[in-house]
């Protein structure tokens, strides 16, 4: 035999079923929505952070110091208020000092893999037209560690880069404007003067267009000689065995050897509140929809509450207590929150099946479908705020209820 | 002996700018087993004593006593307790839930107790509903039965957890003649099964087939026919 409050509950509802109906459908609205327009927010971000970490290093080391050396002037006067602004960097050009010596450093420490990198503009120039790019001069065996942007070349290899002293990697989408294609040759031209030319020995399609679109890649010597910088690196790309212990460790780099060492979360932070502020808007408005929702459960349990004012006078005059009447409409209210999520589970499961069969829009792969993630967090989390939901909505007419003084019911029946 | 039931200087006012007052310093006692008619004219206080005898409203003034126990302490979760374990209400009208079949409706208040299993629960209900002649409609919705017959679904739930003390306010009231003397013997029926049965009306004809009548106006006890006595240091009295 079922509980005392659900049978009621149940009572109650089965005897206004449309009432009830449009009760469950608002909250099957709101979380198939909010799954659906979750999982694609997930997928979404899910996809971009995957590949910015994947292709990119987890920590990056720059030619450049967060806090500038102490300036002659409070040196001199150490006691006193000095304040100095606008510190330039010494010229000629900086870089990592002692590169070597920190890569070495790196490699010694677990679960930790560093490349060296000099990073410079460049305009690449074909068919009488320039290309403004970031060039990424690389020694492919170290970077070959730090990178996992082999598996996404689709034309190539970085490995090339190894065996071809001008090799030159790049986007499929800057090769494609530029109308090139493998084992074709660009001409680079620096500030530094002087032009290079360089073979196509790679092509690799990110899915993330600014990558694919400014971002290229030959050996560190040729990137060298092509800048004027002989045996200069300004960055160290470095890849750890586990991503959570990234803005520790960077920390730990820094203070070490004084140069800046930014963790991902750092470099991609702009890119990460924008998911912030992302998700704030997705979930505030999908969550709209349950508030909704719980108005229409708030709507019915009130009605019942009205109506059922005698039933809830002889259930008090039997010896039911105010907390078994709360009961009663909390169950209520609960059941048509679950009856909800139930429904809502499958919307929500439907319309991400149906959004995974759409082509991605943007994506420079046509067979690309929008991901959409499905997740039990995911699930858990709009059950949960349904049923949060239907139960406030429940509460307050469920006071109400519990208020009722079942004399006066009675004596106005009488 | 100590009384079932007592009422100590009873008095009940409405407040409000005029307060009210409903019942006036009634002392009353009652004997296991006996079957007590209140009567008197409208807005005499007759139901107002009786759901204050029967722990649904509060006294302003006085107490009452359960086989000599005070119970002016007690909060609404107790006080619903001992609704639910020690009284059965009996209504003008039925008062049955509609959703609920007469049998579910005279299970309410065991499936509330929970002191028996669903069978055990089932077959007491049965037995209830065929002693008052009801079995056949236990399937039924309220909605389907006569007026009489909802009248004895509500006395077969008053009695689900065998309560000590019936409390029938105008059982009769929306009863024809026949049906109206039926119910008042089936009330006559529980007194002699030991159980104390308080019944209001305004029918004298009935009143008179109750062991005693206590008649009120304006919220005092003007007439009781057999005053029950309380023994010393019981702090009660009688009429």
């Amino acid at each position: 035999m079922m509980p005392l409050p659900l049978a009621i509950a149940l009572a109650h509802l089965s005897a206004r079923k449309r009432q009830t109906l449009v009760s469950v459908l608002g909250v099957a609205l709101g979380v198939g929505v909010f799954i659906a327009v979750g999982g694609l927010m997930q997928g979404f971000q899910g996809y971009f952070r995957s590949q910015i970490i994947e292709t990119n290093p987890h920590i990056l080391m720059t030619d450049e110091i967060r806090r500038p050396a102490p300036q002659p002037l409070q040196l001199l006067h150490p006691a006193a208020a000095v304040a100095i602004s606008r510190i330039l960097p010494r010229d000629p050009v900086r870089g990592i000092s002692g590169a070597g010596a920190i890569l070495a450093a790196l490699d010694a420490m677990p679960g930790v893999a560093a490349a060296p990198t000099l990073r410079g503009q460049a305009i690449l120039r074909r068919a009488g037209r320039d290309y403004a790019v970031t060039v990424l001069g690389i020694d492919v065996a170290r970077e070959l560690r730090v990178t996992n942007l082999t598996k996404d070349m689709v034309q190539g290899s970085l490995q090339a880069l190894a065996t071809q002293p001008n090799g030159l990697v790049l986007g499929q989408a800057l090769a494609g404007k530029m109308g090139a294609s493998l084992g074709d040759t660009v001409v680079a031209a620096t500030s530094a003067g002087g032009e290079h030319g360089l073979r196509i020995v790679g092509l690799f399609n990110t899915g993330l267009e600014q990558q694919d679109q400014s971002i290229v890649y030959v050996p560190l010597a040729q990137q060298q000689s092509m800048q004027g910088r002989p045996r200069v690196v300004n960055e160290i790309h470095l890849k750890l065995a586990d991503i959570t212990r990234s803005i520790p460790t960077a920390a730990a780099i820094e203070g070490r050897f004084g140069f800046k060492t930014a963790p991902w979360e750092e470099t991609y932070a702009r890119v990460l509140s924008v998911f912030r502020l992302q998700n704030l808007v997705t979930y505030g408005a999908t969550g709209s929809i349950l508030l909704v929702a719980g108005f229409g459960i708030f709507n019915i349990i009130s009605t019942v509450v009205l109506e059922k004012a005698r039933d809830i006078a002889i259930m008090r005059s039997i010896g039911l207590a105010a907390r078994d009447i709360v009961a009663v409409f909390l169950v209520e209210g609960l059941v048509v929150g679950v009856l909800g999520v139930l429904a809502g589970s499958g919307v929500g499961f439907g319309l991400a099946t149906l959004m995974r069969q759409m082509p991605s829009p943007g994506a420079t792969d046509p067979s690309q479908r929008l991901l959409v993630v499905q997740s039990v967090p995911l699930y858990g989390l709009a059950a949960g705020l349904a049923l949060a939901t239907a139960l406030a909505a429940a509460w307050l007419p469920s006071r109400r209820a519990a208020q009722t003084d079942p004399l006066d019911v009675i004596r106005g029946a009488t | 002996m100590t009384p079932a039931l007592q009422a100590v200087n009873l008095t009940r006012v409405l407040p409000g700018p005029v307060p009210t007052t409903l019942v006036a310093g009634v002392d009353l006692a009652f004997a296991a087993g006996s079957f007590t008619a209140i009567s008197g004219p409208s807005g005499s206080g007759k139901s107002s004593l009786l759901y204050l005898l029967g722990m649904l409203d509060h006294p302003t003034q006085g107490e009452v006593r359960l086989f000599g126990e005070p119970t002016a302490a007690l909060d609404d979760e107790q006080r619903a307790r001992l609704r639910l374990e020690r009284f059965g209400f009996v209504f003008q009208f039925h008062f049955l839930l509609p959703e609920f079949t007469v049998l579910d409706n005279v299970l309410l208040p065991m499936r509330k107790l929970g002191r028996l299993g669903t069978s055990a629960m089932r077959a007491h209900a049965m037995a209830l509903l065929d002693a008052l002649d009801m079995a056949s409609c236990a399937g039924k919705l309220p909605a389907a039965l006569s007026g009489g017959q909802r009248q004895r679904a509500a006395i077969a739930r008053a009695l689900a957890n065998d309560p000590a003390f019936i409390m029938a306010d105008e059982p009769t009231g929306a009863l024809d003649t026949r049906n109206a003397a039926a119910v008042f013997a089936i009330l006559g029926g529980l007194a002699r099964q030991g159980r104390t049965v308080i019944a209001v009306t305004h029918d004298q004809g009935l009143a008179a087939t109750a062991d005693r009548r206590v008649r009120l106006v304006d919220g005092r006890v003007v007439a009781d026919d057999a005053p029950v006595a309380v023994p010393a240091g019981g702090g009660g009295g009688t009429d």
